[in-house]
């Protein structure tokens, strides 16, 4: 009796199945999916090939301190860091009243409450603030913007597909461009629109974001690096994945000791198994 | 339990002896996995994956029960609170990591497992509780790792759930009630968030209890084996200690290793970048696709695309959840009294090609749904129901099992003779 149901339901499931697939393949053929823009002109990432990458990557200071730099003086007028503290950057390098001096001078200050009257203001940024959003909400933002939200970027880089090296390339020297003529001729109707910016690397080829990186030196860099379009792009590339991932040194530290140590276990473990069973055929 | 010849415990230290008394514990450990379960003596590293799972449940609840001091179950906050554990708690990043891909690592051995169990028999009686009870620990995991992912509140964790609980809306008339109460509201919001974090700390233990049913169960007929023949006689069994945890604590080796791996070198590749973005309920990502461990079901549900009596959602939803639940039925669809597929060359060919196909299932649950992979999963769909519900009862009457050793301890002395086909030495 299973078995007979079980049959009749499998032939019914497969029957479905067939029906579906006639309607897919038929589908198919009649009414073939179009090709779309994305998939024909999208471009995947280019190694930005930053010491922070591979299993055994660690982080270039004096790297992280330029991109941070890049971050102050360029997306910092339109993207948050809501989970980063002043205090962290004493993480990449800066001394303690280093960091006091960049939250007090902080152009955007945090909001605050006035102790006295209980009116709602703003007070200078000390080092246990997280970095002040440049925009008092959702809506402001997208007024100044266009209608688009810049985005927080303390996470970016893990919420992109590749995301250092995305970083890296939608900001680089090559990402923003005019339209190609091949893809109008192709596609006549996805002209980018008007406030929109075509670049390839973008999801959907059109992004909000006007260029935010248009002339080399425009970042002077206390170290000497000459600031070109695209270093500049590698370096808040390499700051941002700081921020997404702090503790990756640590990680990647822990994480050969754990190998060596586990290692070592398996060795142990391995002898006492052909010890135990030297006597016992199987 | 289990056979004449096992060892009885007899405590020689005073304090063992008074502990005997009064509460027997070490009694019932000895006997469960210590020197008084006889097991097999052919046993193959595939039987490690029992204990490597009961193993992944263990670190999931410890590091679970720790992450849980630091996250908050809010909807304003739960995001938040899990980035504060990867910046701010001590060894926080570590205990997230290990927690994630635990999950991870906890279905892949279960899955294993599983295979096992369906390669060499052991749903077959007089195992049939041990597999039921199986099931029932698989659907108690598939529940607790969905609601363990909408935790973190990000994006897919938003969209997960409002995908997971749409399928309760395919229910003809009732659906969409049943929905809504499931949630706690019109869409996944801090009363989905709460209950799932409930029964997300809940579900684990209950686990626990089922998998000492488990045990319990297995510890009556004892394990099977890879030649699928009885135990005969002492000599066909070793004591489980020290023989199976000296071999277990190899297999652990590996695992944590393979575990390790993951946590330090590559924590983020299991999951998806999405789910690094805070959940909006306005902005619906461009690929909603679940943990890799759902693909497989994900593809099934998918599938069904063709109106026919019923519409295709419900089709799909009846498909997947009954592609997990006709394993319930397995001890008896399966009719075959040989358990092993090494001497089942017909069973063994179809289930190779079941292998192969959930493999494919799974590629097509997380691709493009363009016309080329939506053909391959129905076809894949059709062979998974195909395989369980219509070759399996049908595939033991024409089959001619090959010729079975007389024993566990025969076909050990073949294999070490080389009289036996090179077959057989798989054994």
């Amino acid at each position: 009796m299973v078995r007979l149901l079980a049959i009749l339901i499998g032939a019914a499931f497969t029957f479905v199945l067939g029906l579906a697939l006639f309607g897919t393949v038929s589908t198919a053929i009649t009414d073939p999916a179009p090709e779309t823009a994305e998939h024909g002109f999208h471009l995947h990432p280019k190694d930005a090939a930053l010491s922070s990458q591979g299993y055994t990557g660690t982080f270039d200071r004096r790297q992280l301190q330029r991109g941070f730099q890049v971050y102050k003086e360029v997306c910092a007028a339109c993207h948050s860091l809501k989970y980063v503290s002043f205090r962290d950057l004493e993480r990449i390098g800066y001394s303690e009243p280093e960091v006091k001096k960049i939250a007090s001078d902080w152009v955007i200050e945090q909001p605050s409450v006035n102790g006295e009257t209980g009116e709602a203001g703003t007070r200078k940024n000390i080092p246990s603030d997280r970095f002040p959003s440049p925009f008092a909400n959702e809506i402001a933002a997208r007024a100044a913007n266009n209608n688009a939200v810049p985005p927080d970027l303390s996470l970016m880089t893990k919420a992109r597909h590749d995301g250092t090296n995305y970083i890296y390339s939608l900001i680089g020297p090559d990402a923003y461009r005019p339209q190609p003529a091949a893809l109008l001729r192709e596609f006549p109707d996805v002209k980018t629109p008007n406030g929109l910016h075509y670049n390839p690397y973008f999801a959907n080829l059109n992004i909000a974001m006007p260029p935010p990186l248009t002339a080399d030196n425009q970042v002077t860099y206390t170290d000497g690096t000459r600031a070109t379009r695209d270093q500049m792009a590698k370096d808040v590339a390499a700051f941002l994945t700081w921020t997404a991932e702090p503790n990756l040194e640590a990680r990647h530290a822990a994480g050969l000791a754990a190998l060596v140590f586990i290692a070592i276990f398996c060795f142990l473990a391995w002898g006492a198994y052909q010890n135990v069973w030297r006597d016992v055929k199987h | 339990m289990s056979f004449p010849w096992a060892k009885h415990y007899e405590p020689k230290q005073p304090l063992m002896r008074w502990l005997d008394e009064k509460l027997p514990l070490p009694r019932l450990v000895y006997n469960a996995v210590g020197a008084g379960y006889p097991v097999p003596r052919n046993l193959n590293y595939f039987w490690n994956f029992g204990v490597l799972a009961g193993l992944a449940l263990t670190l999931q609840i410890v590091t679970g029960v720790t992450l849980a001091m630091h996250y908050a179950a809010n909807g304003a906050v739960a995001f938040g609170s899990v980035e504060s554990i990867m910046r701010d708690v001590n060894a926080g990043w570590f205990l997230r990591y290990a927690h994630a891909n635990g999950a991870s690592m906890f279905l892949l051995v279960v899955y294993i497992h599983i295979a096992r169990g369906l390669y060499y028999g052991s749903y077959k009686a007089p195992r049939e509780m041990v597999w039921l009870l199986g099931v029932v620990i698989f659907l108690l995991m598939m529940a607790t790792a969905f609601m363990g992912y909408v935790l973190p509140w990000g994006q897919m964790s938003f969209w997960g759930a409002q995908v997971i609980t749409g399928f309760f809306s395919a229910i003809p008339l009732v659906g969409e009630s049943i929905r809504i109460w499931l949630l706690g509201g019109y869409a996944p919001d801090n009363a989905a968030l709460n209950r799932f974090f409930s029964l997300h700390y809940l579900l684990p233990f209950v686990t626990a209890g089922v998998i000492i049913m488990h045990i319990w169960a297995l510890h009556i007929p004892g394990s099977n084996n890879p030649t699928g023949v009885d135990v005969k006689s002492e000599a066909d069994t070793v004591p489980f200690h020290p023989y199976y945890t000296a071999k277990d604590g190899v297999g652990v080796g590996v695992f944590m290793l393979v575990f390790a791996a993951f946590i330090f070198f590559a924590p983020n590749m299991l999951g998806h970048p999405d789910n690094y973005i805070e959940a909006n309920p306005l902005s619906t990502p461009a690929h909603i696709v679940p943990e890799w461990y759902f693909l497989p079901f994900y593809a099934i549900l998918k599938s069904f695309t063709a109106d026919f009596i019923l519409p295709a959602k419900l089709w799909g939803v009846l498909a997947m959840f009954g592609s997990i639940l006709l394993l319930f039925f397995l001890p008896w669809l399966d009719t075959s009294p040989v358990r092993s597929a090494n001497f089942r060359p017909r069973y063994r060919a179809f289930l190779v090609a079941l292998l192969v196909d959930v493999l494919i299932l799974g590629y097509v649950g997380g691709a493009e749904a363009n016309a080329r992979n939506v053909v391959m999963g129905q076809l894949a769909s059709a062979y998974y129901f195909l395989h369980f519900l219509v070759i399996l009862p049908l595939v033991s009457r024409s089959e001619r099992p090959r010729p079975l050793p007389m024993s566990i301890t025969q076909a050990v002395l073949d294999k070490h003779a080389g009289t036996s086909p090179a077959k057989t030495a798989m054994a």
